[in-house]
């Protein structure tokens, strides 16, 4: 009986959740705040974290549809604090991006860069862990809650241990490739940065993302960028697959084609 | 390259344990569901359709059982044991990397199949339709099989792997997965794939659904049993041939610490007359499971594709 009691509240509180938005933000049953659901940044933070105005696509023929549109940048104080060489090094692969941008060739993400990613990102949350699924190029991450797990490999995602500091789910990530960028403009850290990252509830339906990046063989000190992540209510929002791998193929193995033969045609797969 | 080696998890019979009696003794998530996260090997000593031999015996004796595992995990791999000089023998060694079968963790399993729907253990066959589909696809391939990267298997192209898209059978290596679960969310990771982010609120599944490589699943809890029902396949997913139309039941309970019962039952119309199943164990692993980034290290795509452009020159010279 309990158990039909449980499960028939449990379906009244799912319909109650599509009918009304929620005026607090959700808290789990060991009262730290719920940070399950499904989130995504709104800015142009993917295209460049700096502060940037507008700008030609990376390839022209590609025109307005997919020029840069201009961002206030997410980067707390405005400028990313490069080293110079490393400075002149972002520089180079800005000029590159259209072949060495991870992203086009469908790599994961890393950290913190899947989080602002324009796709949304689903967060489920227990006592135990907090897995975090991301649709870009279905990257995955396991944080060891109050773990003392320590980064066995380098990895694209990297290695998260994390704790609640009141409010704030802060999460360290170490173990990281190196390999990854943090936007289309070819800003990066290195295989050395150390990420804290902090998830705070801004409102019912808000969460503010926070990422320190601490990596001195890049930078001249430690840096922040800071963003809200919005709450999708859409009713019945599943995320949908984005495999990925079909689309940089032609880019990644182009060159190894059978002479003559045709690539696909462009259709949509899906 | 030659191993003999080999793990049994002395689970024991798991697949064949009466219901548990003490069902409430299994542990439980902190809002009371039962608890099935960890990380399990799906490897078993049963094969996924039963040796002729064997016609209806369902389950073997323990003396059986001892020759057959013998026999099936030393001969299975024979693959391996190449002449050296040949060209099969240029391979990497997979029993140096840990990448055989047989050394993966194997729960010991007395059925002679995992198949056990129909009663004989068979995978029951194509219709002429599916065999059809099956006969057109290999013919559009014919003659073109290293054309591109668009014409290898959906697994080479780190798009899909049998050991995590439902319903999920052991295969090669790395047939490993992890569960966790939040509330309202249960999430069956391949170790090689997607996460499956599986809703518990019994939701039904949606009746315009669109293709998805892994398919779309909605699951509910009936008593210690997890239910997974998929539907709404990509055409090209083609699982053992299978239309879009397939659509997958999964049962997953706890047996003891150690172990997992799991079950499937796939049925599709356009594919086999009559729907089919089987059950396996899944065995707990001590450990975890770490990224598996395909894409990003898929160096074999490049060394198919080159490969494949040496051999046609070295053809066109000999002409």
């Amino acid at each position: 009986m309990k158990r039909f009691l449980t499960a028939a509240l449990a379906l009244v509180a799912g319909a109650t959740a599509h009918a009304q938005a929620l005026t607090e933000f959700p808290r789990a049953t060991n009262g730290k705040p719920d940070l399950s659901g499904v989130w995504q940044a709104v800015n142009t933070a993917h295209w460049n974290i700096e502060p940037h105005v507008s700008g030609y696509p990376a390839l022209l023929e590609l025109g307005a549809q997919f020029a840069v549109p201009p961002g206030n940048g997410v980067v707390e104080g405005g400028t990313i604090p490069y080293l110079p060489e490393a400075r002149a090094e972002r520089d180079k692969r800005f000029e590159n991006r259209v072949n060495d941008d991870p992203e086009g060739k469908c790599y994961m993400g890393g950290v913190p860069r899947s989080t602002y990613m324009p796709y949304p990102l689903q967060i489920l949350q227990s006592e135990r862990d907090v897995v975090i699924y991301y649709q870009f190029a279905t990257a995955f991450r396991r944080i060891f809650v109050d773990g003392k797990e320590e980064a066995p490999l380098d990895s694209w995602m990297g290695w998260s241990n994390g704790r609640w500091d009141g409010n704030s789910f802060v999460v360290e990530v170490t173990g990281l490739n190196g390999l990854t960028w943090l936007d289309r403009a070819g800003n990066y850290a290195s295989g050395n940065a150390r990420i804290t990252e902090r998830y705070t509830p801004l409102g019912p339906n808000h969460l503010q993302y926070e990422a320190t990046i601490d990596d001195s063989t890049v930078f001249s000190r430690p840096w922040t960028i800071r963003m809200p992540l919005y709450r999708i209510v859409d009713e019945g929002f599943r995320i949908l697959e984005f495999k990925c791998e079909p689309y940089a193929e032609e880019k990644i193995y182009g060159h190894l084609r059978k002479p003559g033969s045709a690539p696909p045609a462009g259709a949509p797969s899906q | 390259m030659k191993h003999g080696t080999y793990f049994i998890v002395a689970g024991l019979a798991a697949a064949i344990a009466p219901l548990c009696a003490q069902a409430q003794k299994h542990p439980r998530t902190a809002w009371g569901d039962p608890d099935l996260t960890g990380a399990y090997s799906e490897f078993t000593t049963a094969p996924l359709e039963r040796d002729a031999k064997y016609a209806n015996k369902e389950v073997l004796t323990d003396a059986e059982y001892e020759e057959f595992a013998k026999t099936r995990l030393e001969t299975r791999f024979s693959d391996d044991e190449t002449e050296p000089g040949t060209q099969a023998d240029v391979h990497y060694s997979m029993g140096q990397f840990q990448l055989s079968e047989n050394e993966g963790v194997h729960s010991l399993n007395l059925r002679t199949s995992i198949v056990t729907q129909p009663k004989d253990g068979r995978i029951p066959p194509l219709t002429a339709a599916a065999a059809a589909r099956r006969d057109a696809r290999a013919a559009e391939r014919r003659g073109k099989e290293f054309d591109g990267p668009e014409m290898r298997s959906l697994t080479e192209r780190c798009i899909i792997w049998s050991s995590t898209q439902p319903p999920i059978l052991p295969r090669g290596y790395n047939s490993n997965l992890q569960i966790f679960q939040s509330p309202g969310y249960v999430i069956v990771q391949g170790e090689m794939g997607d996460p499956r982010v599986i809703p518990t609120d019994g939701r039904k599944l949606p009746d315009n659904l669109l293709p998805q490589w892994n398919g779309t699943s909605v699951g509910r809890w009936d008593g210690e049993t997890f239910v997974i029902e998929t539907a709404g396949f990509h055409p090209d997913s083609a699982w053992r041939n299978a239309s879009e139309n397939m659509r997958v039941t999964e049962r997953i309970r706890r047996l003891d610490d150690d172990t997992l019962e799991y079950a499937f039952t796939v049925a599709d119309p356009d594919t086999w007359a009559e729907p089919w199943g089987g059950v396996y164990p899944l065995t707990k692993l001590d450990g975890l499971l770490y990224e598996y980034a395909c894409t990003e290290g898929n160096y074999g795509m490049a060394n198919i594709l080159s490969g494949a452009r040496v051999a046609e020159k070295e053809a066109a010279a000999k002409q």
